[in-house]
């Protein structure tokens, strides 16, 4: 029975030591690939070459920078806490799209305020072409008028003449 | 005589709408301008006064004792400020100059160099520094707030300031030797 027991026990422990074995496998599969990496990259800027962004940027400062994202990622920070640290050190400016704060507000409002101010002019602007004019409007229907007033006239002056006939 | 009356109903945008537009135009073509002026200015010129501002070292860098330093605290000495990177090719050609003048100076207590480093990671900073023997306090440059005071164009550049704290050389690549660094210090010392 004692013997039972033991042998229960050394499979126990075995069973311990092979999940920390797989557990440890795992751990060193989850290094970060470079789509990875570069899923951050893209949405970075490095100051020095500018319009670049760092997932296809070819200078020294750039590739030390992917390689810092690497180890970031690597030690579990979440994408936010990335972003957040590049700006901390180097500026808002590396951010491919400025932070929503203080003046970077004009960025994301201005364009469709104007977009909608100019639609609201060129919409005006067509309803007053496709319309007619006020005063076009009212000298329409006198000419239209004028020649029932001559017919008018005529049938009277007509008249008159087979009257003095 | 009878009074013509203008009945015809108003077309057109508003007013305070075309006043809108006009301000919001105005100040967008405001904005755009005064940003590429800013561009196009260059680095700071000698005679400007520098604004003031704190650099902090990196770990084992220190300044008196302490950990991070304001430029006003320096009013008296000369001080040189010199913009590196460890991808800076450049910046290696005149990493020891620097050094070696900083050792001839550092006893007299009337110059200080600062080191700012730009754009940058620490442990390859950190390398750079150990590998030329760098020993004068030396910061990230964080946000890249003091290069963008300076304005400066690039890496390596080296600003002389005066006791007064006003800009009185700026040295845009590489010095070629210690005389070179050496003759701009003195420049200013009495």
């Amino acid at each position: 029975m004692k013997r039972t027991h033991r042998f229960a026990a050394l499979a126990l422990l075995l069973l311990l030591l092979a999940g920390l074995w797989a557990g440890s496998v795992a751990a060193q599969g989850s290094a970060p690939t470079d789509d990875e990496v570069n899923a951050i990259a893209k949405q970075l800027y490095c100051p020095v070459c500018e319009n670049t962004p760092l997932d296809v940027c070819p200078t020294e400062a750039c590739r030390q920078w992917r390689e810092l994202i690497r180890q970031q990622l690597s030690e579990g920070w979440t994408e936010d806490q990335i972003k957040q640290y590049f700006v901390d050190n180097y500026g808002a400016r590396v951010l491919g799209e400025p932070p929503r704060t203080g003046l970077n507000w004009l960025v994301y409002l201005l364009p469709p305020v104007l977009i909608l101010a100019g639609a609201f002019i060129l919409f005006r602007a067509m309803r007053t072409w496709m319309k007619p004019s006020t005063t076009e409007a009212a000298a329409g229907p006198a000419e239209t008028s004028q020649p029932a007033a001559q017919d008018e006239y005529m049938s009277k002056f007509e008249e008159e003449l087979r009257k003095r006939k | 005589m009878t009074e013509i009356k203008d009945t015809a109903p108003r077309r057109g945008v508003p007013v305070w709408v075309q006043v809108v537009i006009w301000t919001l135009l105005v100040a967008l073509f405001a904005l755009v301008a005064v940003t590429l002026n800013k561009r196009q200015q260059g680095s700071v010129q000698p005679g400007a006064e520098i604004p003031d501002f704190t650099l902090k070292f990196f770990d084992g860098y220190q300044h008196e004792g302490k950990s991070e330093i304001k430029l006003s605290d320096l009013r008296g000495k000369v001080v040189v400020i010199n913009f590196w990177a460890s991808w800076c090719k450049p910046c290696e050609q005149e990493a020891a100059e620097l050094q070696q003048a900083w050792s001839e100076y550092a006893d007299s207590g009337d110059v200080i160099f600062l080191g700012v480093d730009y754009v940058d990671t620490e442990p390859e900073a950190r390398v750079y520094l150990k590998k030329f023997g760098i020993s004068f306090a030396n910061g990230p440059d964080m946000a890249t707030k003091i290069s963008q005071m300076f304005r400066i164009t690039g890496v390596p550049e080296t600003y002389f300031i005066d006791q007064n704290g006003v800009l009185q050389y700026v040295k845009v690549g590489p010095f070629t030797s210690v005389d070179e660094i050496r003759a701009e210090i003195e420049k200013l010392l009495p």
